[in-house]
């Protein structure tokens, strides 16, 4: 895949079974979205195949494929209501008019957008509108479903109550998946199994789980959410002792890491508090190395400049490469 | 909006209003009131009985439907390759496609004088010259380039993703065309239609020079009535309902434009696909015979002599030693007319910059109703045709109370009059863009309004101001109808009229003097013109003609 003669995917090895959600995980500008319009036939590799089922879809026009792609800002007809929008694949494979109206009823029953087949589309709020698109693409019943940030466009908490009615749709739906996202939460809430592209292929692929707990990586590591990537010298040591046999970047596991009385652990100071999804993280320092660690405050709270002791785990260290 | 000071606002409101007032109203004013007073009127209600005017009235309307409907089937494969396809020396395609519509008229109909002798269709059973099948021909030559970009600019931006989901829900790329790009498209095209129907309809110079005689339209019996026979009255008449006409379709192309701006939302982040060579080379080589071989006919014509005998000819560069000459048939050398034009270009320029600037400033700056007569009004000159400008001029300013026809200036004034227009479709835009947070933010900064106006407008404004001079430069130096009207004097005849009169004399060295003088002609029009566009694309000057 290239654009321009600058190659923006390499060795991209990828299978989707059906039923399953994969989630493309990644900045923005690593091709991901590149990749769909590959899939979907938007753009021709320059080397590579695109098979289902072991048919090679690669010379296959677009519209012979029987994929659908959700893009980010949705791409509906401004021309068309919204029934006009979901029928549009229906009526392209020939579907008389009544069950097209049938399709399409259920199609916007499946996205919570009842009675809404009259409505133009400019009339519709970021949220519907992307409703809209999804059902229009579900209504032409897809073999593969590719969204394409489909949510990137929408407001936090929007995004995800989206996101929740998106995975529990897909997982009715029981479709091969291919969703694109930058967000890691996104990702999580998803994905059957999280492929992390980096600069044009694939770093990292796993379930959640397994990426999660082995990022491989350091770019992986990122894309992921994980925070604490600790630089170690020649001697594989850092503030916080002998980490590794040599120099590198390791992963410390948040969710192995915890907050202990002075003496527990490898003592620190907090620096700083914040909260995420109202769970409170504190930022300590042990010598100039900032660390982040999740506090349980059912067990005790901590403040700004206190002592404590910073307990890791036994899998707390990952190895990453870089 | 920082308001002006009161004597610069009278200055900006009165002098583009007198301009437009003496020189266009009064004129136009003129012919109606000649045309429906007592006498005027009685030549009027007998015109449709007249079997020579019923001809002219529907090859008028005839010709220029079946050239609008030849441009947009010739352009729309090359708008759809401008827009969606990436390919090397995609934005030099666009530049010169843009150059004929520039041409002067009376160049166009030379170069495919030149094209249907070279290739033997001036005679015999294939004659193409003198017939309605040439001025076709020139027609689409002229206007690809309005469809081309009208039509491509917006295609462009149109989202391209909402063809590509339709791809994706099965369609194929001929259904997804009719069914999701045709619906958004066709207000474009409705739009470039309605602007290459009035050009065609209106036409003069090309009508003139490859129609003859027997070939004439509205605009080219107008001038024959009024200066070829002295028939004051029954050019009145045929004034009256090409004004009619004019009127009723500018109305039209206006609403239609007005659909088009609502419906313009500029989208555009998925690179165009690449193109495939086919594609390419099919559209390529069409808009090549299209555009490019009556350029190129014209050229090799100016540098061969000797070739009426029939064979090859002799390649000679004495046609355009020749241009400095004296000539029985012209009052100065083509030289000489060619210097003339170039004076009343500058002139013109500088009178449209002037005119055209404040007039956009009003526009922009002024109280709503000002603004909107402003808008409105300053564009009928170019709306109108070059026979209402002309023989406006002719009938009113050439008796008292205004009488200029001694005066040579006529010709420059009846240039900016047209060129007014394009001064305004650059700099309007670009005032209007010019970000307000850019003034707020010198305005915090502790600049004072004046020092605002003078740091941030002046600046972006004199770029936009440069290129609507450049155009109206460039529209002078080919302006043939209006000027045509004007009384002659040796120190007033222009290369366009020039060309005409060497174009309508046989022989084989005058048609060579002519072809290089329309060389001549074409080259420093294109060249001015790409020269402005391609400098004001660089800056943020908006708008487009």
């Amino acid at each position: 895949m290239a654009f321009d003669g600058e190659p923006v995917l390499s060795g991209v090895d990828l299978m989707v079974a059906r039923g399953e959600v994969v989630v493309l995980l990644g900045p923005s500008g690593c091709g991901k979205s590149t990749l769909l319009r590959a899939v979907a036939g938007l753009e021709q590799p320059l080397a590579g195949r695109v098979l289902w089922d072991g048919e090679d879809l690669t010379d296959m026009p677009t519209h012979q494929r029987g994929f659908g792609l959700v893009f980010q800002d949705h791409a509906l007809f401004g021309h068309r209501d919204v029934a006009g929008n979901v029928a549009f694949g229906l009526r392209v494979a020939g579907l008389a008019a009544e069950a097209r109206a049938h399709r399409v009823a259920r199609s916007l029953a499946l996205v919570g957008l009842e009675g809404f087949e009259g409505r133009r589309v400019d009339t519709l709020s970021g949220g519907e509108a992307q409703r809209v698109a999804l059902a229009r693409s579900l209504a032409a019943a897809p073999r593969l479903l590719m969204l394409d940030e489909p949510l990137g466009s929408l407001d936090r908490s929007l995004r995800e109550r989206l996101t929740a009615e998106l995975g529990v749709l897909l997982r009715r739906l029981g479709l091969a998946a291919l969703h694109v996202t930058h967000d890691h939460d996104e990702a999580f809430a998803l994905a059957d199994r999280i492929a992390v592209l980096g600069a044009g292929r694939i770093d990292r692929i796993g379930t959640p789980d397994e990426v999660w707990d082995d990022p491989g990586t350091v770019h992986a590591a990122r894309c992921l959410g994980h925070e604490n990537l600790v630089g170690l010298d020649d001697a594989g040591r850092c503030a916080l002792g002998r980490l590794g046999s040599g120099p590198g970047i390791v992963l410390l596991r948040s969710d192995s890491l915890s907050v202990g009385a002075p003496g527990e652990g490898v003592s620190a100071v907090v620096a700083a508090t914040s909260r995420r999804s109202g769970r409170m993280v504190a930022h300590v320092l042990v010598g100039d190395l900032e660390v982040r660690v999740p506090v349980d405050e059912s067990i005790h709270g901590v403040r700004v400049g206190d002592s404590v002791g910073l307990v890791m785990g036994r899998d707390a260290v990952v190895p990453l490469s870089s | 909006m920082i308001p002006f000071r009161k004597a610069f606002a009278a200055v900006a409101v009165v002098v583009p209003a007198a301009f437009l007032g003496i020189f266009f109203l009064y004129p136009v004013g003129s012919i109606l009131v000649r045309g429906l007073g007592a006498d005027g009127l009685n030549r009027l209600v007998e015109l449709p009985g007249r079997s020579s005017f019923r001809g002219v009235a529907w090859f008028t309307l005839w010709q220029a439907v079946a050239s609008t409907v030849l441009t947009v089937a010739v352009a729309l494969p090359g708008a759809h390759l401008l827009a969606r396809r990436r390919f090397r020396g995609r934005s030099l395609l666009r530049a010169a496609a843009t150059v004929p519509f520039v041409l002067p008229t009376v160049v166009v109909g030379g170069a495919f004088l030149a094209l249907f002798e070279r290739l033997g269709l001036n005679d015999g059973p294939l004659r193409l010259t003198r017939t309605a099948g040439a001025i076709l021909a020139a027609h689409v030559f002229f206007n690809v380039a309005v469809v081309l970009r009208t039509v491509g600019t917006f295609w462009e931006g149109l989202d391209p993703r909402v063809v590509e989901q339709a791809r994706v829900l099965g369609a194929s790329p001929a259904q997804a065309f009719r069914w999701v790009t045709w619906p958004r498209l066709w207000p474009a095209v409705a739009a470039a239609s309605s602007i290459v129907f009035l050009f065609c309809f209106t036409s003069f110079g090309v009508v003139l020079v490859l129609g003859g005689p027997t070939r004439a339209t509205l605009e080219t019996e107008v001038w024959r009535h009024a200066v070829f026979r002295g028939d004051l009255a029954s050019a009145t008449a045929l004034a009256l309902v090409q004004l009619a006409a004019v009127v009723a379709m500018v109305v039209v192309t206006n609403r239609l434009q007005r659909r088009r701006a609502v419906a313009q939302r500029v989208v555009r982040r998925v690179p165009p696909l690449r193109a495939s060579g086919r594609l390419l080379a099919a559209n390529l080589a069409l808009l090549g015979v299209v555009l490019g071989l009556p350029i190129a006919v014209l050229v090799e014509r100016s540098l061969i002599r000797g070739r009426s005998g029939g064979g090859w000819g002799v390649f000679t560069l004495d046609h355009y030693g020749a241009l400095a000459d004296r000539l029985s048939l012209l009052p100065v050398s083509a030289l000489g007319a060619l210097r003339n034009s170039l004076v009343f270009a500058v002139v013109a320029a500088g009178l449209a910059v002037v005119v055209g600037g404040l007039a956009s400033v009003v526009v922009v700056h002024g109280r709503r109703t000002v603004a909107r007569a402003f808008d409105l009004g300053m564009m009928l000159p170019l709306g109108a045709s070059a026979v209402t400008v002309g023989f406006g001029m002719l009938i009113a300013l050439s008796e008292p109370p205004l009488d200029f026809r001694s005066s040579r200036w006529l010709v420059p004034v009846a240039h900016a009059l047209i060129g007014v227009p394009f001064v305004m479709r650059v700099v309007v835009p670009t005032l209007r863009g010019i970000d307000v947070r850019l003034r707020e933010a010198a305005a915090t900064l502790g600049a004072t309004p004046a020092r605002v106006r003078r740091e941030i407008d002046l600046p972006i404004a004199a770029r936009a101001l440069a290129v609507g001079a450049g155009f109206s430069f460039a529209v002078s130096l080919g302006e043939f109808g209006a000027t045509s009207f004007l009384p002659r004097h040796p120190d007033r005849l222009t290369a366009p009229l020039a060309l005409f009169r060497l174009l309508s004399q046989p022989g084989d060295a005058l048609r060579g003097q002519a072809m290089a003088l329309a060389v001549v002609l074409m080259l420093v029009t294109a060249l001015s013109v790409l020269a402005i566009e391609g400098w004001g694309r660089r800056g943020t000057v908006r708008g487009d003609l």
